[in-house]
């Protein structure tokens, strides 16, 4: 871009958050070193810095934690329903004042753009707790028939890609239902959990209702097949979910899946073409394109694949990448750099295999994780592109010629989370949605969210909703 | 059943697969008899390839049935109750035969089973406003969450409830537009395949409902491992079996529905069948769609009302 459209660096202050050298585990409402005495470090992926030193726990710590939440659960579920909402209140109001720290903290740990976990991030956790809360005691009301009961002790484990709203989406319905809960956040991203704990202590809420173990995959291993873990809920990878789902087999663990996806966005010839390219845009490349519901396949209609792709290609050769905090970023830094290696071998492959690659012309940082907005034409079905879940900022596009077709292609996928529809046609937009198999079908928009809408997944998607009423429906025994 | 002089004609019981009666590929059968050890008949004992015949049925059968109206859907679930109810007296020597009931108890059985699907028949159009919703989102959008179909459901019939808990277990399969492949009791078989009868004349589409007898884990395995199964009931199978199951079923991530508690002998599933059911059998095959569409912003400036 010519020199006269260069930003001014417009970088959020670090100085609203206090990031202590070394954190502990939280259980029973206390922080604790790991009972091996282990620790790991996080870093900042968009710098390398590193942020802070963390316990790491393993299994003598998931074993303590769920200890001190199945001795909380007595008293946490015998509350009046009244009193637990007035606690999530409390939650919600208190990131609400402290939802610019969190932003800059989530910022710096996961490498998103400020302008997302300020707008996006954020505003959503609150809500998350503000909707649950009401719940609370409404629950002989939430169609689940009289007095439902909650299950137990939560074992909840949550990715690296939204870390504080996924702890909300897991946390908020938990505690509403009664339940108790150990949380294991992600081992790039375990900051803003131990933040939420501190919120916690804030809130006043009762010691061992919320335990945070943050460690790696051997610590969620050990929770989700604890034997005195109720209910399990875990969001991540599909093959980690078809390991729990077997881990399950024959015990009474209720469990809920959100796993990978491979989302169709599917773009007809009378879409309006400058909504659906900033529709395209915000579905593949918000968050880096890490997200599960990210709609990585574009399916454009033949007769404006042209017209559709030029567009978007100029639309991706003005998006800022950059360092996240500043206010003026779209695209920030990769999460990791082991997913950074994922993303650059499936790119390879993708180049192997015959596809086209074209990458949006940007610097890349000389330090952290970054890649840069990629698509691949002259993609077939059967590419791995087209298959396989990035997790990344790359777009696959293939086309096709009728309704039918689009369907089709968008169906033939092992998974079923997500999937777009860009037309004017009012009566198409249903028909489409109709045959979509997926969990969430976004028509004339993309990746919204709401704490009051059920979210989740088709086929190996994963099983079981989160958000809305039915989200409930997870963490009581409704069998 | 047969009077004085007169030499009974026996049945030959086969498979109901893709609305055909076809005997197992396998050509085997074995001997049912009834609770004192009496021989009552042959029943074709199911294969593998048999259990993936009657998949490949129930896939293609699904789309239709899927697609259909509810209304639609309600009407042949009722007309199964019609049918049910001019052939009583055959499902109540049947039952009565198979558990070794009273003639009253087994009537009792058979008229629940019937009144049964005329409940199921009247849940079609109805789920979908119990468990769907429109969503308050906090946005200028349209947001409606609707309950679809997981698919092609596995059903392992309870063992011991050989009709009524049977219909108990396919009607919620197939009300809410699922297809079905029905591994029925292994022990009490034949008024499932008398079902298969009574299905093939009552509107619904070959394919939706699929009977197998046979060894309910010879056939339950390959169902449970099936790629093109979108999930199982495991009612009939036992602890070890469900496990077993459940296990396999992870690898396409089949939606489960474990079985209730095991009877005192270790056998699979105590349910009192004839007691009122819930919506649970409903909802487990399920999947919720939420649509979004942006709303626009008429009135935005305050004079929408």
């Amino acid at each position: 871009m010519a020199s006269a459209f260069e930003y001014a660096p417009a970088p959020e202050s670090r100085a609203v958050v206090d990031i202590a050298p070394s954190y502990g585990l939280f259980i029973d409402g206390e922080f604790a070193e790991a009972a091996d005495g282990k620790v790991f470090k996080t870093l900042s992926p968009s710098s390398e810095e590193v942020l802070s030193e963390v316990a790491r726990a393993g299994a003598a710590d998931v074993d303590r934690a769920v200890k001190a939440a199945r001795k909380a659960f007595e008293k946490w579920s015998a509350l009046p329903g009244s009193e637990r909402a007035k606690y999530l209140f409390r939650i919600a109001r208190i990131i609400q004042e402290r939802s610019r720290e969190l932003a800059v903290l989530e910022t710096l740990d996961n490498g998103k753009p400020i302008k997302e976990t300020r707008d996006a991030d954020l505003p959503l956790v609150a809500a998350h707790f503000f909707y649950y809360a009401g719940w609370a005691d409404k629950l002989d009301h939430a169609g689940y028939g009289a007095n439902p009961r909650p299950l137990g002790v939560a074992g909840q484990v949550i990715p690296w890609n939204f870390p504080l709203l996924m702890l909300a989406w897991k946390i908020a319905p938990a505690l509403a239902t009664g339940n108790t809960v150990v949380l294991k956040p992600a081992e790039t991203t375990p900051l803003s959990a131990l933040f939420f704990a501190d919120i916690c202590r804030q809130a006043g809420l009762p010691k061992g209702v919320v335990n945070i173990l943050t460690g790696y995959g051997d610590a969620g291993e050990a929770l989700v097949t604890h034997p005195d873990v109720n209910k399990v809920a875990f969001t991540g990878s599909t093959a980690v979910g078809k390991a729990i789902a077997r881990s399950v087999a024959g015990t009474d663990k209720k469990v809920t899946l959100e796993l990978g996806g491979k989302g169709a966005n599917i773009v007809f010839d009378d879409a309006p073409i400058d909504q659906a390219v900033e529709g395209i845009v915000t579905g593949i490349f918000f968050n880096q394109g890490q997200v599960c519901c990210a709609g990585s396949r574009l399916l454009i209609q033949e007769s404006v694949q042209d017209e559709v792709l030029d567009a978007l290609k100029r639309r991706l050769s003005t998006l800022r990448l950059g360092d996240p905090l500043d206010k003026n970023t779209d695209i920030g830094a990769i999460n990791s750099a082991e997913q950074l290696a994922r993303i650059t071998s499936l790119v390879e492959t993708g180049e192997a295999e015959g596809a086209e690659r074209w990458s949006a012309p940007c610097e890349l940082p000389s330090s952290g994780y970054w890649f840069a907005p990629t698509l691949f034409t002259n993609v077939t079905q059967a590419h791995t592109v087209a298959r396989d879940e990035i997790f990344g900022p790359v777009l696959s596009v293939l086309s096709f010629r009728t309704p039918d077709e689009a369907v089709a292609k968008a169906n033939n996928s092992q998974y079923g989370l997500s999937a777009g529809i860009w037309t004017e046609k009012g009566s198409r937009i249903l028909a489409v949605a109709n045959k979509l198999r997926a969990g969430v079908v976004w028509a004339n928009t993309f990746n919204k969210f709401d704490p009051t809408s059920p979210f989740g997944g088709y086929k190996e998607s994963g099983y079981g909703r989160e958000g809305g009423r039915h989200g409930l429906e997870a963490y009581l025994d409704v069998r | 059943m047969s009077d004085n002089n007169r030499l009974g004609v026996f049945k030959t019981y086969k498979l109901y697969v893709g609305g055909k009666f076809p005997r197992s590929e396998s050509g085997r059968v074995y001997e049912v008899s009834d609770s004192k050890g009496q021989w009552l008949a042959n029943a074709p004992q199911s294969s593998r390839k048999d259990a993936r015949d009657a998949v490949v049925a129930a896939r293609k059968a699904f789309g239709g049935w899927s697609g259909a109206t509810a209304y639609n859907r309600g009407q042949v679930l009722y007309r199964v109750a019609e049918m049910l109810e001019g052939r009583r007296d055959q499902f109540v020597r049947e039952v009565a035969a198979s558990e070794g009931l009273s003639k009253s108890k087994a009537a009792a059985a058979v008229d629940t089973a019937i009144d049964r699907w005329v409940w199921y028949a009247g849940w079609t159009d109805k789920i979908g406003q119990i468990s769907g919703g429109a969503n308050p989102v906090a946005g200028p959008f349209f947001n409606l969450s609707t309950p679809e179909p997981t698919g092609v459901v596995a059903v392992l019939a309870p063992q011991k409830s050989s009709f009524l808990g049977l219909v108990s277990v396919i009607a919620p399969v197939i009300a809410t537009g699922n297809t079905a492949v029905v591994v029925a009791s292994a022990d009490a078989p034949l008024p499932a395949l008398s079902l298969g009868e009574v299905l093939a004349t009552s509107d619904v589409p070959g394919g939706v409902v699929n009977i197998l007898s046979g060894v309910t884990a010879e056939l339950a395995a390959p169902l449970a491992a099936h790629q093109d199964v979108n999930a199982i009931d495991l009612t009939g199978a036992d602890a070890a079996l469900a496990k077993e199951l459940e296990i396999a079923a992870a690898d396409n991530l089949k939606r489960v529905l474990r079985p209730g508690p095991a009877h005192a002998d270790g056998a699979a599933d105590s349910a009192d069948w004839s007691a009122s059911p819930d919506t649970h059998r409903l909802t487990a095959f399920l999947e919720t769609k939420t649509v979004w569409h942006p709303t626009g912003a008429l009135g935005a400036a305050g004079s929408s009302y």
